[in-house]
């Protein structure tokens, strides 16, 4: 009897402490992940059955509320404009000089023909603040050691049920994630690789999405130069600076 | 009157072949004006019946926030079936329909769907719905052939199905389509997938809630809710209508045309007939009949066209009308993603009224194109005329 207790004590002592490991590990990754503000320029290759399309953009970003993005290239898409702010978003088009709002179903749509739909962009809450996540194991991949999370939403107005995220916890950074549906189906999966120390801190500068459920070979983003901590002109972040 | 008649008839058969051309090319107008409107009654008439089968059975009660035509609207138009209406649910004069928006990917391409839930026993409309009752293991799923062809899926194929639950949370799962169906209406095909109401409810965490309400008998069932408002047949098919209307419109176009041609042939022979027949004028002028019985005898000679023609155009009409009522006319194009119900084949629907408008309108033109140039004949100085001179 005694022992039974011992070993029980002993099992739920090891659970607290490894769940514990897995929040601390959650919340460095959200500590390392985000930053005042950034500014960055990207290429995205998007993968399609028959070819692939690139296009660059600058972005300019603040927390996890705002963000504005100027599309470069190609010349069809180069002037567009895209502007993130608290939990809505605009598009400016300069074929039609029109602003236009998305939301309900349009979220639902893919940015730029992407593996990336407009609502991916928009869930920008701290990894903390909506799942309890649990260590379920070690791997490796490439030749950095990783501890596979697993994520379970703790509130309910979350898109993805559950993740899985093997994070290399010498820099704490993700570099891969599962997103699953509630029925445990695997809906995307994420790839980061290309790992520099910016600024003093680790941040992985390619990413490749891909839709689980659809064809192709997903949408390769890669950021061609990251700055932490910039001076961002305030205008940036309002609907004017779409049309200018 | 009745020797004025006669002298029309007369003329008009002693003219010969001239008489015959007018009369033929008339006659054409005639009976093409009449199947074409009949085509126009015949598919309001098909497609109403359509919609009331397959969609919208003896009205509808709408979520007050439900637009079919503004997807923006159905993320929140849906909410607890109302006590009042249990009664009629329960006794199947009440269907109720919980629709949402989700995503299908047949052989790994994206497509969105709108997934509505329907009680599999239902019997008010003509969906196959029992077909939902078959596959225990696996979520049964019944589509419409547009579906099926832009899909590219046939009957037991298995297809993921992704969705977001009340609360915004992404889930996927297989369906199996257990039946595809054939209809005239695109607004329950293109685009949708039907499965059975509980298990919709279930996956979206929407217990025993609904979006719209099909009822079988406006007159017996009527409850009040303050969630939902009535829609009758009228409203439900008034866009139906004003599409229709439109294109009787447009048709009109049409008609114009083909009248002014035939028309045009009777005016011309009016105005030679005024030209070669002045020594015939001049002589009824002397034989005391008045300018203005001569002008209303030459108008007679030329509405006599159209009477001639109805009785030419019913020789051939009649069988061709009544062939075209029996085997319909099938439309050259695919129609299914003309986005409103019409059918393959438009069987026209004739009516007393229908005819007799197309008589009276085609007579009238007549008679006035026929008046026109006899018009001159008031003018003209009778002795000049018996001498045949020209005026």
């Amino acid at each position: 009897m005694k022992r039974i207790v011992i070993s029980t004590v002993v099992c739920f002592l090891a659970n607290a402490i490894f769940s514990q490991d897995a929040s601390d590990i959650l919340l460095k990754v959200d500590r390392n992940m985000s930053s005042k503000n950034r500014i960055f320029e990207s290429t995205m290759i998007i993968h399609g059955k028959r070819n692939s399309r690139t296009i660059t953009s600058k972005t300019y970003s603040e927390g996890s509320q705002k963000s504005f993005t100027e599309y470069l290239s190609p010349a069809s898409d180069k002037g567009t404009k895209m502007l993130k702010l608290e939990g809505q978003l605009w598009i400016y088009s300069p074929s039609a000089d029109r602003t236009i709002q998305i939301s309900g179903h349009l979220l639902r749509q893919s940015v730029m023909g992407s593996d990336l739909s407009y609502e991916d962009m928009m869930d920008d809450r701290k990894l903390t603040d909506i799942y309890s996540a649990k260590i379920v194991g070690e791997e490796k991949i490439g030749d950095r050691t990783v501890r596979l999370l697993e994520l379970t939403a703790k509130v309910s107005d979350v898109a993805y049920y559950k993740q899985k995220m093997w994070i290399d916890t010498e820099r704490f950074i993700p570099l891969k994630q599962e997103l699953y549906a509630k029925s445990g189906q695997l809906l995307k999966r994420t790839e980061l690789s290309d790992v520099k120390n910016i600024q003093g801190r680790w941040f992985p500068t390619t990413v490749i999405y891909k839709d689980m459920l659809k064809d192709g070979d997903g949408t390769e983003f890669k950021m061609t130069s990251v700055k932490f901590d910039q001076e961002i002109p305030g205008y940036i972040f309002t609907k004017a600076a779409l049309k200018q | 009157m009745k020797t004025a008649i006669k002298l029309a008839y007369r003329n008009l058969i002693g003219a010969g072949l001239r008489t015959w051309l007018n009369v033929i090319v008339l006659s054409f107008s005639f009976v093409v004006i009449i199947w074409m409107k009949g085509i126009l009654v015949g598919w309001d008439r098909q497609a109403k019946s359509d919609m009331i089968s397959w969609e919208i059975g003896d009205g509808q009660y709408w979520h007050k926030t439900y637009d079919p035509f503004d997807q923006f609207t159905l993320q929140d138009a849906h909410a607890p079936i109302p006590p009042a209406f249990k009664a009629g649910i329960k006794n199947g004069d009440m269907l109720p329909v919980l629709i949402s928006q989700g995503t299908i990917y047949p052989e790994g391409r994206m497509q969105s769907v709108l997934i509505k839930g329907i009680d599999p026993g239902q019997d008010i409309l003509n969906l196959p719905t029992q077909k939902l009752d078959t596959t225990p293991d696996i979520i049964p799923a019944i589509i419409g052939t547009t579906m099926a062809r832009t899909s590219r899926l046939k009957v037991g194929d298995h297809v993921t199905l992704r969705w977001r639950d009340a609360n915004g949370t992404f889930d996927a799962t297989e369906i199996c389509i257990t039946n595809i169906f054939k209809t005239n209406v695109p607004t329950v095909d293109v685009s949708q997938v039907w499965i059975p109401l509980e298990t919709m409810q279930s996956m979206l965490l929407m217990p025993d809630e609904a979006t719209l309400f099909t009822i079988r008998d406006s007159e017996t069932t009527q409850p009040a809710s303050e969630n939902y408002k009535f829609m009758p047949v009228k409203t439900l098919v008034a866009d139906l209508e004003s599409m229709i209307k439109t294109k009787s419109v447009g048709q009109s176009i049409f008609y114009v045309v083909l009248l002014l041609l035939a028309l045009l042939a009777i005016f011309d022979t009016q105005v030679l007939s005024i030209f070669r027949r002045q020594k015939e004028i001049g002589t009824y002028v002397a034989l005391g009949y008045t300018q203005k019985q001569v002008v209303w005898l030459f108008t007679i000679e030329g509405a006599m066209h159209a009477i001639l023609a109805a009785v030419v155009g019913a020789i051939y009409g009649i069988p061709f009308l009544i062939w075209q009522a029996k085997t319909g006319w099938a439309l050259p194009v695919e129609t299914s993603d003309y986005g409103f119900a019409i059918a393959e084949t438009l069987y026209p629907v004739y009516s007393v009224g229908l005819v007799i408008s197309t008589m009276l309108i085609v007579m009238l033109a007549t008679a006035i194109v026929s008046y026109w140039p006899s018009r001159r004949i008031a003018k003209m100085n009778p002795t000049e005329a018996l001498r045949g001179k020209l005026q």
